[in-house]
């Protein structure tokens, strides 16, 4: 049973730290030329970084970080992508060709490498960071989303509906939205992984947060270059998000069984 | 099977050029004049008004999309703000390193997957299953841009038995492929025990084993041949992440391939270079993708018919 709850433990712990990380007294940006590369012992378990700032204040603040863009990004982009896909399935016509049109453009470029691009060219920065991931994580919201209300909208139930006087507001609204969001949820689910991964990879190549925030892309990027000399530099902070994204998806299976979510091979 | 051919690329077409046109506009989503970007605060006058035009810029948006795609039919993907050499030049060089980093790759997340995940589907519920999905779940989390530092800091710093980076000599190519494999593997593997265990409960396989053929042969000859379809569908809709992977991954061990010259451009803000990058990788996948369709087609009649 304990095996069973320790995924939403460690997201929860992480993410309690995440959300109390100003409040603790933590000095991430503390720089002390006296302990660069330290090596982890008592009061700095993990030890200091390669200016000598302390990795556990800086791996806490990372994870700020992280939750921060991937709670973004899933947020914006399961809302734009389900009305996209919802409207262009509903209603049907030119607005839907286009839609499709456009999912499959989206959809031809590699994700991680059009986000790379777009974030290349905004310019580097959280906010911009945020924007290169949304345009392309839309899309495949947007393509559930249609496909599942193409498969609904001929239902009894929304033949009932417009009999009943229902508005196409109320229809999609009411009638269509809760019975395709189980298969969302699981991809939003599945999205927060995928977020906070892609948000490090951005941090990674110097495309995400600027110094002297903490990322933990960037973490690992600092730390490898010192590998040799201070292994947990750059061991801690990958810990740190393969844990993360190991219990996101866990806890996405879980999800995905319990609402009983054909599954579905990943898309680039 | 014409006909089916014929409809596959004909629907390749408009993605085709979508793509063109979205690659078009990223060079007018920088913030503010991207000549002022290339030149600095400080350049003269004439020399913005020279660059404006090598780049076009100083015409209608319509009219340098028309002369972008002109271009592009003539195969002109502009030239380097940076070493004002053509970007097609710059890509053709760059492209033997990476389809060979891909093909590696690739061969290696084939070799991690299909055994795992054929003894997880024949071993169901056992010590082995639980083991390879646990590979499963631990590989797809593992970003590249951890593992790779990771297995440089085991075979290269620890053991010392593979270079750290470059490309020179096969064992170069070691690390980069499997830091890039392993994600790919673990989603493969996953998808091999599904379709497998799918394919096994199918009554051919009953007859299969009816008539006295010995396990072995049933599960390979019978089980994953049928299983192969839905895999060959995946490995090329993954070529997808693997390519975006490949960016990062090139970026690790210094692997000239394209991923690296993307990054190195987006760095000097060489503008021509990134969109020339993006749109051949962006190519490159489609076309991959055409001709998975293509082979799932010849493979299974089903697909040819249907559907269409």
């Amino acid at each position: 049973m304990g095996a069973r709850l320790l995924p939403g433990m460690v997201l929860l712990a992480w993410l309690a730290m995440a959300i109390a990380g100003p409040l603790l007294p933590l000095q991430p940006d503390a720089v002390d030329l006296t302990r660069i590369l330290a090596p982890p012992a008592h009061g700095a378990w993990l030890g200091y970084d390669d200016l000598g700032r302390p990795v556990w204040d800086r791996l806490v603040m990372g994870a700020r970080t992280a939750f921060l863009v991937a709670f973004w990004v899933v947020s914006v982009s399961a809302l734009l992508g389900t009305l996209i896909g919802t409207v262009s399935g509903y209603f049907g016509g030119v607005w839907d060709r286009v839609t499709v049109r456009l999912i499959d453009v989206f959809l031809a470029f590699p994700g991680m490498l059009l986000a790379i691009a777009l974030a290349g060219v905004l310019g580097p920065g959280l906010g911009n960071a945020v924007i290169a991931l949304v345009s392309v994580g839309w899309v495949g919201y947007a393509r559930l989303a249609r496909a599942q209300v193409l498969s609904l909208k001929h239902r009894d139930h929304v033949a009932a509906a417009r009999a009943l006087g229902a508005g196409h507001a109320r229809i999609v609204t009411r009638h269509l939205i809760p019975l395709v969001a189980a298969p969302l949820i699981v991809e939003a689910t599945f999205g927060i992984a995928a977020a906070v991964t892609a948000e490090a990879g951005l941090s990674f190549l110097g495309l995400g947060v600027q110094p002297p925030h903490a990322s933990w892309g960037s973490m690992i990027r600092d730390g490898a270059r010192y590998m040799l000399a201070a292994p947990h530099a750059v061991i801690a902070p990958g810990a740190a998000l393969a844990l993360v994204v190991l219990s996101v998806n866990l806890l996405g299976d879980r999800l995905r069984d319990r609402l009983d979510v054909r599954s579905r091979p990943g898309t680039g | 099977m014409l006909r089916f051919v014929v409809s596959r690329i004909v629907s390749a077409l408009p993605v085709v050029l979508g793509v063109a046109c979205l690659v078009f506009l990223l060079i007018h989503l920088t913030p503010g004049d991207p000549v002022d970007v290339l030149l600095g605060e400080s350049a003269q006058a004439a020399d913005r008004m020279a660059l404006r035009h090598a780049l076009g810029l100083d015409q209608p948006l319509h009219l340098q999309l028309l002369h972008y795609l002109q271009a592009l039919a003539r195969f002109d993907l502009g030239v380097s703000v940076y070493s004002q050499r053509p970007v097609l030049d710059l890509l053709l060089e760059r492209v033997p390193a990476t389809l060979q980093l891909a093909a590696a790759a690739l061969a290696v997340a084939i070799a991690i997957a299909l055994p795992l995940g054929v003894v997880a589907a024949v071993r169901r519920g056992t010590a082995w299953d639980h083991a390879a999905m646990s590979y499963a779940l631990v590989g797809a989390a593992l970003p590249n841009f951890w593992l790779g530092p990771l297995l440089v800091l085991l075979f290269s710093v620890w053991l010392g038995w593979l270079p750290v980076s470059g490309r020179e000599g096969l064992a170069s190519l070691v690390l980069p492929a499997l830091t890039l494999g392993t994600g790919m593997a673990a989603i493969l593997a996953r998808m091999t025990r599904s379709t497998l265990l799918e394919v096994l409960g199918e009554d051919y396989i009953r007859t299969a084993r009816a008539k006295g053929l010995p396990e072995r042969a049933v599960v390979l000859r019978h089980g994953l041949r049928n299983a192969l379809l839905p895999i060959v569908t995946l490995l090329g809709l993954q070529l997808g992440a693997l390519l975006g992977g490949a960016v990062i991954t090139e970026t690790i061990f210094s692997w000239p391939g394209i991923g690296q010259l993307t990054i190195e451009a987006i760095q000097r803000r060489d503008y021509p270079v990134v969109q020339g990058c993006v749109l051949f990788i962006s190519l490159a996948y489609v076309v991959v993708n055409t001709a998975t369709d293509l082979v799932y087609g010849w493979l299974d009649p089903r697909v040819r018919s249907g559907g269409e």
